[in-house]
């Protein structure tokens, strides 16, 4: 060979080795920081919604309790609050709080929150986030002592049991979600009943009866395209065929419900269960893909027919996993929203839903409105509103979990 | 042990390999010869390819494995801590069962390996060389800069084989070469290595007897004992193995009465 | 004993095989009606004589109740969103891949699989809360009350990054890990260093599977509605200035299908040109990322 062509030995190459040692440590630091970013950006987010729910909060009662009761708030019985509103509130207004609930029946919390939201009238000045009102007490104390002398300040969990039960309301203070919960679990229950059965038989069709052809990859290829079209566009769907195509049906005049339009929970949750078909679909595949071939001959070689072998061997098996995509399709149902925004759920609805005719909201349409509002407080709920939308969710996604590993164990 | 004897490139001492708490080879005392062919033979299981790869320290990719014992290389233990492994593996190239060209042209494949080993000089020069070395210029001449995927396995191989010529290592490590290849293919393979004899020592794993016999000069011949460990129970000249055994488990297994 | 083998027609079979194969293709006719409903009232929107293609595909203003129909307004805030979303997700989530790939060990991988699997998971309109009332006043403090409004794109496009960055990273890993071992040994074998061998033979060799990736990410991007509505702006603009207020495509479909619509108004209609826009620009994306995966998976199996 060449003379002039050469490796670096020893000492040289010793030299370029710990440069290239170099470089890659310079490569590793810079993978461990883009796993840094994602770590902390996780950590950032759910530290901001936790932020927002807790901290102090400065108002001032419109009207004196003590115009209406010489016991001091935090000491009303049931019994004090029922007189009080009964004698203070109109009769007309009294009246539609009874038809929405019984009075009677009502908790204490609950006639304490109309007592101050109706009567007593709480005027929100301004609120802090969690991080404010412990780091900057002092300055908040004085600001509000000096902005507002009328106000008083407390330090306040926006996150409490009275918002997980109370319904909507157009004050934040008062605001629960239990309206947009129940919307939710309605909207989730429709859809899942719509896309488990056809997706699970689409499945079936796709894995153990369609041929290999162009029209069977077709249709997986179609499939896997739909799994990707955003989801606005499945609301726009959603508008031209639930919501005014099938109007008649969706909105229940055909059964005799008037005075409703086609944006109803049955538009919304029909839409929801198309978006989240092709999941189903994919991951049930997948699942009975999973079942071994060996069961499937051994139903043949006893003679069994093909809708046997599928229903008594392959469908149990994969059903631990079929259920498992599922409920991953159901929570990405829960969270989705813009295609809610796009058939009409509606933004101010204090009355539980109560068929798949109703008007409704959901949860994540709450926290998309709380969010967009310019007050402050309306942000506190809506953090409030995610972390219950995340509680949910974890706790989906951990059945998913605790599902998946018992399937894993089982092959 | 200090041993500078320059007959040898590879000697072990008391070598042991273990995954985990399971040692796979137990006790290997073998001395490879400078520029002779060296063949480790024995049925399937019995940590052939683990011996191989303990020589360029490929199984320190392997999670909880570790070596006892001593690998000396010019009468320096590869693996104390002094050793770098990449450093190593540099003098110590491999050729493996399956071809495994990168997915890259034909020079890339060669020239890649030099250029991340420093080399200075003309690549073209080198590329052809290394080419010439394994017996595969002629065919590849004219496309050079073509996938290395588009040609055969058996010139793959001899790709391979190619690119770890180039980067001039002292050992080829050989790991079953040509059970991946039509007859032909293996052929051209074995011619081949008696040709880069001249310049390397090579070992190689083969569970193919006649190609132990017909291309080795020594070899050592692998069993697994009752712990399920692997062991060297014989190592010798290929002629005295294949001819007059000691052990008996030699015996049965070249003349196909084991295995 | 009666053997009689011939051929039996089974009724029930025959029923469950035919409700089976409507379950299946019933897909190709949601794909259908997408088309047809977004293509018939696109084609009502077209249609109106004040609407021109030129003055859609050429204006730079977007108000459909007064005559001006630039797609421009709503397209250029979608590009930059996107753009912003993508050159912070894919350097990210490909050096997350190759870290999960290649260098974390199983411990590593089963604390940061799950951080990943959570985010994948948080929904949108979350990460809309986190890019109004986190990342902007954030920015504010950074560039200054003055340069940066309130809404504006950079605090969505960067939202809309750590979004999409574990769809990127987790397909990434998958070519990443479909790479055969063999190339990895081979490429030690010849004293390559783990980086060396990472960055110069795998990553190569996942190219097309990260391209795939790539693409998928584009298409999620360019799709996402909550964080855009919530963060980047209420109103058309023409703009690529990251630190202004403007309004995607899908965030205009949101705000205006959120309000009171009335059916075959030019509002409603041209919301529809727009999906249909989307949906063709985003099946387009889908289709080359599909073809590119399956030519991959052909090339190593």
């Amino acid at each position: 060979m060449n003379t002039n062509n050469y490796y670096p030995q020893a000492q040289e190459f010793q030299k370029e080795l710990n440069s290239r040692y170099r470089v890659a440590s310079i490569w590793q630091s810079l993978f461990l920081f883009a796993l840094l970013i994602a770590v902390l950006s996780l950590t950032a987010l759910m530290y901001n919604v936790i932020d927002g729910a807790f901290g102090y909060i400065a108002y001032e009662y419109k009207n004196d309790p003590s115009e209406f009761t010489s016991t001091p708030v935090n000491e009303l019985t049931q019994e004090e609050l029922l007189t009080i509103l009964q004698s203070n509130l109109s009769s007309g207004a009294y009246k539609k709080l009874n038809n929405e609930q019984a009075m009677q029946t009502r908790s204490q919390a609950d006639l304490l929150n109309l007592f101050l939201e109706r009567l007593v009238q709480v005027d929100t000045k301004q609120t802090w986030t969690m991080t404010e009102s412990i780091f900057q007490r002092e300055k908040i104390l004085q600001e509000t002592a000096s902005n507002y002398p009328e106000a008083r300040i407390e330090f306040r969990s926006w996150l409490t049991p009275q918002f997980l039960v109370s319904p909507m309301s157009s004050r934040a203070e008062f605001a629960g979600v239990r309206t947009a919960v129940l919307g939710s679990l309605w909207l989730v229950g429709i859809a899942i009943a719509f896309a488990l059965p056809i997706g699970t038989g689409a499945a079936i069709y796709l894995q153990e009866y369609a041929p290999k052809n162009w029209f069977t990859s077709l249709i997986q290829i179609n499939i896997n395209n739909l799994a990707g079209v955003p989801s606005i566009v499945y609301g726009m769907l959603g508008l031209a065929v639930f919501v005014r195509l099938l109007e008649p049906l969706t909105s229940g005049s055909m059964f005799g419900i008037s005075d409703a339009n086609g944006r109803t929970i049955l538009s919304a949750g029909l839409t929801m269960g198309i978006l989240v078909l092709p999941l189903i679909i994919i991951n049930a595949q997948e699942a009975i893909k999973a079942v071994p071939d060996s069961l499937r001959q051994a139903s043949f070689g006893v003679g069994a027919t093909r809708w046997q072998t599928v229903w008594h061997h392959v469908l149990p098996n994969a059903l631990p996993g079929i259920l498992t995509g599922s409920i991953l399709a159901l929570s990405r149902a829960l969270g989705e929203t813009a295609p809610l925004i796009v058939v009409g759920a509606s933004t101010f609805i204090s009355v539980d839903p109560d068929g798949p005719f109703s008007k409704f909201t959901a949860l994540p349409i709450q926290i998309y409105q709380w969010t967009t509002r310019a007050q402050s407080e309306f942000h506190a709920i809506a953090a409030s509103g995610i972390v219950v939308l995340l509680v949910l969710l974890l706790t989906l996604n951990a059945t998913a979990i605790l599902l998946r590993n018992q399937f894993q164990r089982k092959y | 042990m200090e041993n500078n004897n320059n007959h040898y490139s590879i000697e072990t001492k008391d070598l042991c390999i273990l995954y985990g708490g399971f040692t796979a080879v137990r006790n290997v005392n073998i001395k490879v010869e400078k520029q002779k062919i060296t063949a480790i033979i024995g049925p399937s299981g019995c940590g052939k390819s683990t011996l191989l790869r303990a020589f360029n320290r490929m199984n320190d990719f392997v999670p909880n494995s570790y070596v006892t014992g001593e690998i000396f290389l010019h009468g320096q233990n590869l693996y104390s801590k002094q050793v770098d492994p990449v450093e190593a593996r540099r003098k110590i190239g491999m050729v493996f069962q399956k071809p495994n060209p990168f997915p890259k042209s034909i020079y890339e494949n060669i020239a890649w390996g030099a250029r991340i080993n420093g080399f200075k000089g003309k690549m073209d020069e080198l590329v052809e060389q290394s080419l010439r070395s394994a017996a595969l210029w002629d065919e590849v001449k004219d496309k050079l800069h073509q996938s290395a995927y588009a040609l055969s396995g058996g010139q793959q191989q001899r790709l391979c084989i190619a690119r770890t010529i180039a980067i001039q290592p002292e050992i080829i490590l050989m790991d079953e070469p040509a059970s991946a290849l039509d007859p032909i293919s293996t052929l051209r393979i074995e011619d081949l290595m008696q040709e880069l004899k001249k310049n390397y020592t090579i070992i190689i794993v083969t569970h193919n007897m006649q190609q132990a016999a017909r291309v080795s000069d020594y070899t050592a011949m692998m069993m697994i004992d009752d712990n399920r460990s692997g062991g060297v129970i014989e190592f010798d000249e290929t002629k005295k193995i294949f001819t007059r055994p000691s052990d008996k488990r030699t015996e049965d297994y070249v003349t196909g009465r084991f295995g | 004993m009666n053997f009689d083998l011939k051929k039996k027609t089974r009724i029930g079979e025959s029923i469950i095989q035919g409700l089976l194969f409507f379950a299946g293709i019933l897909s190709i006719f949601i794909t259908l009606a997408i088309v047809y409903e977004l293509g018939k009232e696109a084609l009502l929107f077209f249609n109106n004589p004040d609407v021109t293609l030129a003055k859609f595909l050429g204006g730079t203003t977007w108000q459909p109740g007064i005559g001006d129909y630039g797609i421009w307004a709503l397209v250029s805030a979608t590009l930059t969103t996107s753009f912003i979303a993508i050159s912070i997700s894919l350097p990210l989530g490909l050096a997350v891949a190759i870290y999960l790939s290649e260098y974390a060990s199983l411990r590593a991988l089963s604390i940061l699989k799950p951080v990943l699997e959570v985010l994948a998971g948080v929904p949108t309109v979350v990460y809309g809360y986190f890019a109004l009332l986190f990342v902007t006043p954030v920015l504010q403090n950074i560039f200054g009350n003055e340069n940066i409004q309130v809404y504006n794109m950079l605090s969505a496009g960067l939202v809309m990054g750590i979004m999409i960055l574990p769809l990127i990273s987790s397909m990434s890993e998958d070519s990443l890990s479909a790479v055969p071992r063999s190339l990895r040994e081979a490429a030690y074998a010849m004293g390559a260093t783990k980086i060396e061998a990472s960055l110069q033979i795998v990553l190569p060799a996942a190219l097309s599977g990260i391209g795939a990736a790539l693409i998928v990410g584009i298409s999620r991007a360019v799709g996402e509605t909550m964080i855009v509505a919530v963060a980047s702006g209420a109103g058309p603009n023409f703009t690529f200035n990251p630190l202004q207020a403007a309004e995607t495509m899908t965030g205009h479909i949101a705000r205006i299908s959120g309000g009171d619509l009335s059916y075959n108004s030019i509002d409603y209609t041209s919301l529809f040109a727009i999906a249909l826009m989307l949906f063709l620009v985003t099946l387009v994306l889908n289709l080359i990322s599909q073809w590119v995966v399956n030519r991959f998976r052909e090339r190593y199996e």
